[in-house]
């Protein structure tokens, strides 16, 4: 880069004593261009894959939501198994990945000494910037040996009378999915029930302990109950997270288009079903079927992350108006 | 400042030249797209071509499905699927098709104390494995077929393609061709609606699953098989052996395929018979347009291919691809001179070569 030309003193000092008016109008009209675009682009991909899912969503009707098949040779799809798979990997993620990641929380803001807090913290957020096919990979060769070995005969044996642990321990399958899926969202998770524990106004919490009690009473009584709608808002971020994972799920799901009780067996996903099938889609129903799975993913995951925003203006609202 | 505003140009002169010495002398570089399946191969022989000639081949492996849709779009100037298309179809885009390579599939294992072929199977076995009629290793119907093999008490943890895949669309072809219940239930394409199993991404993603389930039954490219050094079984052919996947066992397939009077050249490999024949053996097929718009880059690409089928034969061999027999590379070139045509007039001589410009 060339080095601007010195400006002479007289000009810069005019241009502090009147500053050009466009220079704002351009700045505000530029600003709001960029946030509209946004909009525009979101408009824009629910508009396409309408259109292009079309084909699908005229053929197939609402049944496609309830119809187990997916068959390319009869040119026959439903989507349940793929929603009942993306949903129940994402809801199990997120019941393994809360209490971890609450736990993150709970020791950054509360517990560890501040040498401690910053490393910590800082480990956590690494976690979510690993590229997740580091994930799927690290989960079919490292992990999914390890639950196909282990942990899967130790479930099968203890707990094999229950639907949800039959089936063959074959490592990858729904479970595995669900527990690479939870370790990928606790860093999200944990950094918001971080920053969320840190708006607890302090006085309550020294009151709190003024009156004698614990860490444990004061983090019961006084910090969950301040933060409760921010952690749902932190858990619905994870979640919408979960959602639209794709590459790592596909590597450890076992992208098997069947519903099974059993969290052994493999699944599938509506990210992991688009991963897998798109390129070698050739016949247009095909196609349209797969687009139109997207436009349900995409229903989905915006719904999730609205809901989140939601609870997160509410609990910024909360805060703001509680007396100190 | 001078000196600054010096070094900045001699900057861009070099950005510059940097950036000419990726453009070909050759005046029209050409563009190709589809199927993974052969895409290592075809990458190589591009590479090696440009180094020799300056030729500039580039292809995007995009899928099947991607390829036909960018051939038909007129965007590519040559398409590459497993899938052949058939006559009808190829009638309607104006499209010529014919075979560059052919491949096998094999299928892999994970048993413990066994050798590659040791464990024999047939069509019919494999079928009613992958239907989920036989879930052990143990079952009777495997120890008919092993007697003198001791065979684990496991159960088998079938392993398929998840991503549509030309190795799919081979093994469900072949199973369609041997076992009528497969035909009937479930059918042959890119990707299918398995009964049972597990789906892995790619070739690397089915040898990463058998490699590491135990008890797992997976079926690959065979130079997959090659490098992840999976147990490999031997299956029954047409002739009643039992063929261990080998180099000339697929090698047999290509030299027992009628090429001559297929329609679309799209020559079966499947089930063929032959004693040494592997049964699960197929072509990856090229396409391009029958009237060509711009005949020197329509040479130049055909050059390409000629050098592909001859001089590249070795390297595919290399890879793990089966190189075209004599009488097939024979007929390709065959079609070139027949069907291929810019402004009316042939592009490639009946007996090899471009047919030089007229000017």
């Amino acid at each position: 880069m060339a080095e601007p030309s010195p400006a002479p003193a007289e000009n810069r000092r005019a241009s502090r004593k009147a500053p050009a008016p466009w220079g704002d109008i351009v700045f505000k009209g530029s600003t709001t261009a960029f946030a509209f675009l946004v909009l525009a682009l979101i408009g824009t991909i629910c508009v396409v894959l309408y259109s292009k899912g079309h084909l699908a969503i005229s053929t197939f009707g609402f049944k496609f939501l309830w119809n187990t098949a997916w068959d390319p040779v009869r040119e026959d799809f439903g989507a349940l198994p793929s929603i009942f798979g993306t949903v129940v990997s994402s809801l199990l993620a997120i019941l393994i990945a809360t209490p971890i990641s609450i736990g993150i929380a709970v020791f950054l803001t509360e517990m560890a000494p501040p040498w401690l807090q910053k490393p910590v913290g800082l480990g956590v957020e690494m976690l979510a910037a690993v590229p997740s096919i580091i994930y799927g990979m690290w989960g079919l060769f490292i992990f999914a040996p390890i639950m196909a070995r282990t942990v899967q005969p130790w479930l099968k044996s203890t707990l094999g009378f229950l639907p949800l642990f039959q089936g063959i321990p074959m490592g990858i399958g729904m479970l595995t999915a669900a527990i690479i899926l939870a370790i990928m969202i606790i860093p999200f998770i944990a950094s918001v029930s971080r920053d969320v524990f840190s708006l607890v106004p302090a006085m309550a919490k020294e009151s709190a302990y003024g009156l004698g009690a614990t860490t444990w009473e004061v983090i019961r009584g006084v910090v969950i109950p301040h933060t409760r709608s921010g952690l749902v808002g932190a858990v619905f971020l994870g979640l919408g997270r979960a959602l639209g994972e794709t590459m790592a799920v596909t590597f450890v799901i076992g992208n098997a288009h069947r519903i099974s009780a059993s969290l052994l067996n493999p699944s599938n996903t509506i990210a992991s079903t688009l991963a897998n099938e798109f390129s070698e889609a050739t016949s247009p129903l095909y196609i349209s079927s797969l687009i139109e799975l997207g436009l349900i993913l995409f229903l989905i995951t915006t719904t999730i992350l609205a809901l989140a925003k939601f609870m997160l203006w509410r609990i910024e609202a909360q805060v703001k108006g509680a007396p100190r | 400042m001078g000196a600054r505003v010096k070094k900045y140009r001699f900057l861009a002169v070099g950005l510059f030249m940097a950036l000419a010495s990726q453009v070909p002398w050759a005046q029209h570089p050409v563009h190709g797209g589809g199927a993974t399946f052969p895409f290592p191969l075809y990458a190589k022989w591009a590479y090696l071509y440009k180094a020799k000639t300056g030729f500039v081949v580039n292809y995007i492996s995009i899928g099947s499905g991607g390829g036909l849709e960018q051939i038909s779009a007129r965007t590519v100037d040559f398409g590459a699927s497993e899938a052949p298309l058939p006559e009808k179809a190829l009638e309607a885009e104006r499209l010529v098709q014919f075979p560059m390579v052919a491949g096998a599939v094999v299928l892999a294992a994970n048993l413990e104390n066994l050798k590659p072929g040791e464990l024999r199977l047939t069509g019919d076995v494999v079928a009613r494995i992958y239907l989920g009629k036989i879930t052990a290793w143990n079952d009777a119907s495997i120890r008919a077929l092993n007697p003198g093999l001791k065979l684990p008490d496991l159960p088998i943890t079938v392993v398929q393609r998840a991503d549509g895949s030309g190795s799919t669309w081979l093994f469900t072809h072949y199973l369609c061709m041997v076992s009528p219940e497969w035909a009937r239930s479930v059918g042959a394409a890119t990707s299918v609606r398995w009964p049972v199993g597990a789906g892995a991404k790619g070739s690397e993603g089915v040898s990463a699953f058998v490699k590491t389930l135990p008890g797992a039954l997976g079926y690959v490219q065979a130079a997959y098989a090659e490098q992840s050094k999976l147990l490999t079984l031997a299956l029954k052919n047409r002739d009643g052996t039992f063929v261990t996947p080998s180099p000339s066992a697929f090698k047999a397939a290509a030299d027992q395929a009628d090429w001559s009077r297929a329609p679309g050249e799209a020559a079966l490999l499947l089930d063929l018979p032959g004693e040494g024949t592997w049964p699960i053996t197929g072509a990856s097929y090229v396409l391009v347009y029958r009237d060509q718009t711009e005949s020197e880059k329509a040479a130049g690409l055909l050059s390409f291919f000629d050098w592909c089928l001859h001089d590249g034969a070795p390297v595919a061999a290399e890879l793990g691809y089966v190189p075209l027999p004599e009488g097939a590379v024979r007929r390709v070139e065959e079609v070139w001179a027949t069907q291929l045509k810019s402004g009316g007039k042939a592009l490639w001589k009946p007996a090899g070569g471009p047919v030089p410009k007229v000017k």
